[in-house]
Formats: structure tokens, sequence, C-alpha cells
């Protein structure tokens, strides 16, 4: 892939970061926020091994987001369990309703 | 050709993110979601990186979107006719997801990705300057690098993939005591 088709690759991560951030900040269901947080890991990754392709020696990048990966499904595992746990509690999930330490 | 499919495959994308913006239903934005990964994927396999295509599709489609999935249908509410209460996720059917501060939102977004494309199209990277790859397959650097100079974090992702499994087990117990 020419240096040309590696620019798009990084604007396409861009909008990608900034369509997370827009997802994080404006649901209010707590498993959409959290699918914001995935997509924003996604251009981060995307970012990542846009580099990595010029770094054929050591794939420094490919294996930095290897990692992310893993780190982020171990997250999206234990958030979900909290998800659920906070449904049990107080019989729902949107954000804005959870306003309460004690009930 | 590979252009195309490409830019296709760009559009795929973010389609698929802007749905998961744009939809009010969670369960279409699960969907959308899975667009996306699947786009990314692909354009993993543009940027010549095969195995984390593998991987991503494995990882995300295979172990986070199916605990999504789990996660959007063990919150919503069994369906009753009693349509009388009044807050808006007590209703049934209220999977409905609604935006707050929308607009300070999609500002924020939008100004994040003019000031990004700004700084990119400024920037030159002396990386891009370098001969690219032409190796078949990144299998053989990426098996090597990670038994030789990434092994501890290696070693260590393992310690945290079985505390994130103990964690989310215990968490998602029945009977949690507080």
């Amino acid at each position: 892939m020419n240096p040309s088709l590696s620019y798009t690759l990084l604007f396409v991560a861009a909008a990608l970061f900034s369509i997370g951030l827009a997802v994080v900040i404006t649901k209010r269901h707590a498993v959409v926020v959290l699918m914001g947080i995935e997509l924003m890991l996604n251009a981060v990754n995307l970012n990542l091994v846009a580099f990595s392709q010029y770094d054929p020696n050591r794939l420094q990048g490919q294996i930095f987001s290897l990692f992310v990966m893993i780190v982020a499904a171990a997250e999206a595992a234990v958030a979900l369990a909290l998800i659920i746990q906070v449904y049990r509690h107080f019989k729902t999930v949107v954000l804005d309703d959870l306003t309460n330490l004690k009930q | 050709m590979l252009q195309i499919a490409f830019f296709a495959f760009i559009i795929l994308t973010l389609i698929g993110a802007l749905t998961v913006l744009i939809t009010r239903n969670v369960l279409y934005s699960a969907y959308a979601l899975l667009l996306t990964l699947l786009g990314v994927a692909a354009l993993f396999v543009f940027a010549g990186a095969d195995f984390l295509a593998v991987s991503q599709i494995i990882i995300y489609v295979g172990g986070v979107l199916v605990l999504v999935l789990f996660g959007v249908m063990l919150t919503s509410k069994p369906t009753t006719s009693d349509t009388s209460t009044v807050v808006a996720s007590e209703r049934p059917n209220a999977i409905l997801a609604g935006s707050r501060g929308l607009w300070l939102g999609v500002l924020l977004a939008g100004g994040l990705f003019f000031g990004l494309s700004r700084l990119l199209l400024n920037a030159h990277f002396v990386l891009f300057d370098q001969p690219i790859s032409n190796a078949p397959t990144t299998i053989d650097t990426i098996g090597k690098q990670l038994m030789t100079e990434y092994i501890v974090p290696f070693e260590i992702i393992s310690i945290l993939l079985l505390v994130a499994l103990v964690g989310a087990g215990y968490l998602a117990k029945k009977s949690i005591k507080l």
C-alpha cells in the first residue's frame, strides 16, 4: 500500500475516534457507551497498524495493537458484568437515572 | 480494483460507526458495531496485518460483540402491557436509548475531527518514506517478537486475562456480598 493510502487510513481512524467520542458523550444506555469505547480503541488500533507497515522487522505497532485488543476484551467482560449487576440493583442501565449511591 | 475495494470497506466502516451514533435502538447499534468491526478487520488486511485481522474477527466479533449482545438482552425489560409508568426507562420496550447533550457531544467530536485532520494535512511522517515490506505474512515476525522482545508483557497479559475471567465471573454472580 502506498503512503497516500496510509494517510487515508489515518483520516479514517480520526473519523472513527471522533464518532466513538460522540457516542460516549451523547448516549444514555450504558452498553452503547461501552460500544463507543470499543470504537475508539479500534480507531487507535487502525492508526498503529497503518504505521506498523513501514517497520517490518520489529512490527511494534501490530504487537502493541494486539495487546490493546486483549485488554479491550478483558475490559468489556468486566464492564458487562458490572452493568448486569447494576441492572439487578437499580432495574435500569440508563446512566442518567443512576443517581443514587444508596438505595 | 484494489482501491475500489479499499474505499468500499472505508465507507462500510464509517457507515457502521455513524449508525451506532444515530440509531436509538440498542440492538441495531450492536449490529452496526459488528459491521464496523468487520470493516476495520478488512482495513487491517489492506495495511498488511493479516494476523491482526484474523485476531480482530475472533476477539471482537466472536467475543466482545457476543458479550455486548448478551448485555443488551439481559438488561432489557420483558414486554408487559402496562404503559402507565412515567419513567422513560420503566416503559415496556424501553430499550430505546435517547441522547443527552447531543449538540455538545457532536460539536466536541466534530471539533476534534477538524483538529485532527488539520494536523494530518500539515504533517509529514518520516516513517512513510521508508521502503514498504513485501513479506508474504507477518505471523513469523509476530511469533518471534512475542517470544523474545515482548515475552514479559506476553506473560503479564495472561495473568490479566485470568484476573479478568475470575473477576467478571465473581461480579456477575447472583448474590454478591457488598
